[in-house]
């Protein structure tokens, strides 16, 4: 039996709109991200990623309220993530309804904050997010290095050495970005979604790219557990019953 | 009237979503976090994130052991979820022996880390999976789910009830037929999140509001 992957629909929102940029730069404001989570569900969408991409310039996450009003329609897992400095950043928003927290810049800045929040909402609840950009796009053994504050900074540290030193910390899942292919609908970053699937031992969401079913199917068979996708949803390109019918066509089971 | 539900709060759940999902299904939804709250309640949920030993000492220092078994002697209707199911059973090996409610007769114990063909097995077990429904038990909370409703699971230990007949479904992982609900009487255990299932979960959760008349 093939394995069965979940969709996820992932929503950047910046102050209370549903934004989409490309390559972070240039945000355009589409709507109530609320209502676009609702459609999603309904459709049949696995889970919601929120993202407030600018909570880490204002070091704070603005997410609650989003969050509040979500839960009382939309019934399936959440994560929210942007801006989340702390084992008690984290509980606020899962206070609000999230089921899961995605933590990135605070924890290249701090590590233990994984084992933190850990420790404190159980593994299940710590996704560490990695923004990977490559080192040389015309040396691929170059590697990848991890980003923060959206793409705009690096942290030198190698995306490879901190996927595992991150779950080695207690991250539960992995939400894994390609800074490189964000928001171009161009295709994923196929080879940084193998590599790290292929070395950690925790579900990986893969994100960043996403144009099509087939990306989607590529990105299954190379070992991600999940796939976000944004743009091809937000601008109406394809619906969620289609695109998992898509992806059945192709030999990817995904759930009903 | 909307029928009345106490979600039990003791500091460890995703207490919201519980809320949110229990009213769009047609109950008034309150927390109960003293033993007044539980024994004064005509049905119960006991949601559950966290640890076993964790979530127990949470029940003990809040006094609602003795609440929760003496309503659930009465036939209090009574829904365990995730970690609240797993502490229906008479312990868990989660941080520690660690005993448990003692509603239904068995143990909990971690998910193999292998798959049956000897793969490694990734835990938690996290995603969507089908239920398959045990034939013969009464259905319960059950009765509006079809063989094959996919539930979302997020856990790491599962269930070993000692009665057969007290596993109500069952999901694969890895190979492995793993414990999914279970029933005994008044008392209904998920380790899936029906708030978290969709349609699926709404179902259940729909169920047993219409059961509290």
């Amino acid at each position: 039996m093939s394995r069965k992957i979940r969709l996820i629909a992932r929503l950047d929102v910046k102050d209370d709109f549903l934004v989409k940029g490309i390559q972070y730069e240039g945000l355009r404001k589409l709507g109530d991200p609320h209502d676009f989570a609702r459609r999603y569900y309904e459709q049949g969408i696995d889970e919601i990623l929120y993202l407030d991409t600018v909570a880490s310039l204002y070091e704070r996450n603005n997410l609650g309220n989003i969050l509040e009003r979500t839960t009382a329609d939309v019934f399936i897992p959440i994560t929210a993530g942007g801006g989340l400095r702390s084992a008690e950043d984290v509980g606020a928003v899962l206070k609000a309804g999230a089921d899961k927290a995605a933590v990135n810049t605070a924890a290249l800045r701090r590590p233990e904050l994984i084992t933190e929040v850990a420790r404190a909402f159980g593994s299940q609840c710590m996704v560490l997010s990695i923004q990977a950009k490559r080192r040389d796009p015309a040396r691929p053994a170059a590697g990848w290095e991890a980003y923060y504050d959206n793409g705009r900074e690096h942290s030198g540290k190698d995306v490879l050495e901190w996927a595992k030193q991150a779950v080695a910390l207690g991250a539960g899942e992995i939400l894994l970005s390609s800074v490189d292919r964000e928001g171009f609908q161009k295709g994923m970053d196929q080879e940084l979604i193998a590599a790290v699937a292929g070395l950690v031992d925790v579900p990986v969401i893969a994100a960043g790219g996403a144009a099509s079913a087939g990306d989607i199917a590529a990105a299954a068979k190379g070992g991600a557990d999940a796939v976000a996708v944004g743009s091809i949803l937000h601008y109406g390109k394809t619906d969620v019953p289609a695109l998992k019918d898509e992806v059945r066509a192709l030999g990817v089971e995904v759930r009903r | 009237m909307r029928p009345l539900v106490t979600v039990v709060d003791y500091g460890r759940s995703n207490l919201l979503s519980v809320r949110r999902a229990l009213e769009h299904c047609g109950a008034d939804v309150c927390f109960g976090t003293q033993p007044g709250d539980i024994l004064r309640a005509r049905a119960l949920v006991l949601p559950g994130v966290g640890a076993f030993a964790d979530g127990m000492a949470r029940l003990r220092s809040q006094r609602l052991v003795e609440p929760l078994l003496q309503k659930a002697g009465e036939g209090t209707p009574l829904l365990g979820i995730c970690l609240g199911m797993q502490m229906l059973l008479d312990s868990s090996t989660e941080g520690g022996f660690t005993r448990g409610l003692g509603l239904v007769e068995g143990t909990v114990s971690p998910l193999p880390e292998t798959a049956a063909d000897g793969a490694p097995l990734k835990v938690p077990h996290i995603g969507w999976s089908p239920l398959r429904l045990a034939s013969g038990t009464e259905r319960g909370l059950l009765k509006n789910t079809r063989n094959g409703d996919e539930v979302y699971f997020v856990h790491s230990f599962q269930a070993l009830p000692r009665r057969g007949e007290d596993c109500a479904a069952t999901v694969e992982y890895g190979g492995h037929t793993v414990c999914a609900a279970v029933q005994r009487q008044n008392v209904t255990g998920f380790q899936f999140h029906p708030e978290k299932s969709g349609p699926a979960g709404l179902a259940m959760l729909r169920a047993f509001v219409e059961s509290l008349g």
